[in-house]
């Protein structure tokens, strides 16, 4: 049952990646890119990752998602699908990720830690929320205060870049 | 066929490889821009396999990476705010999102 689970999810994720380089409409290609973020939560709930998995849905099927939809909305881009198309960008793409996937299987053949299948987790262990919240305040404390001060970096950053006119 | 890690690594980079061809293939940035995002996402699912697939000493799973993930997606949050601001003060100055058409740095 997880079996088939996984290979559904999968091909959910695999099948919206390709639209979203498929598709000439940017809207359609967003839609495609939330397929594909649903699809790699749910392998991520399947290995047990509640939080991560949720947070994927919550940040970039949600939050970030929207974002692109927004800006796309906001700069009207269908006008520009028409122009001519250019094979040697689309060859060299192309090649190279095929190249990618070939290495890909050739050096996975050869890793043998990967044969290993899932171990049930121990009966009655901490909640995953509970162990990353632990781990978070205690030993990732400062890295914690560290990215806090990034995103406030970036919002200002955001604010400034957006602002009409720089005087 | 029961799944293993090697199936979970093998989405990833298979998602990271479209990812990377899309990156060559399109020409509208905002597109370019989600495959990013998509790769950035598909290295995750890789850190998540490995994290669930070693085992620590009492059997659990190794929520390190889970708390690295975390820092990941703030960091990758950011990065689309801050880009997406990038692309409209581009926008402005432009009136195209077509890396073909901007080229003034070549010349």
């Amino acid at each position: 049952m997880l079996d088939l689970l996984f290979y559904i999810f999968a091909t959910l994720s695999v099948v919206g990646a390709l639209g979203v380089i498929v598709n000439k409409n940017p809207v359609t290609s967003a839609f495609s890119l939330i397929a594909a973020f649903i699809g790699l939560a749910a392998l991520f709930i399947q290995l047990d990752a509640y939080l991560v998995g949720i947070i994927q849905i919550l940040v970039y099927g949600g939050a970030v998602m929207v974002l692109f939809l927004f800006i796309i909305m906001l700069m009207d881009l269908p006008s520009e699908e028409r122009r001519k198309f250019g094979w040697g960008p689309v060859a060299g793409g192309i090649l190279l990720g095929c190249v990618f996937v070939v290495q890909l299987v050739r050096v996975l053949a050869d890793y043998s830690a990967g044969s290993r299948v899932m171990q049930d987790l121990p009966v009655g262990a901490a909640s995953d929320v509970e162990q990353i919240g632990k781990l978070m305040f205690t030993q990732y404390y400062f890295p914690v205060q560290v990215v806090g001060v990034l995103l406030l970096v970036a919002t200002i950053g955001v604010v400034v870049l957006s602002k009409k006119e720089l005087d | 066929m029961e799944v293993t890690l090697n199936h979970f690594l093998f989405v990833s980079g298979l998602l990271f490889a479209i990812g990377l061809a899309g990156v060559l293939v399109r020409r509208n940035v905002i597109v370019i821009f989600m495959c990013l995002e998509l790769m950035l996402s598909a290295a995750n699912l890789s850190l998540v396999a490995f994290s669930r697939y070693n085992v620590t000493p009492g059997g659990d799973a190794d929520y390190n990476a889970q708390v690295f993930l975390f820092f990941i997606i703030t960091v990758a949050a950011a990065e689309v705010a801050v880009g997406l601001a990038i692309i409209v003060a581009l926008y402005r100055a432009k009136q195209t999102t077509d890396i073909t058409q901007i080229n003034s740095m070549k010349n």
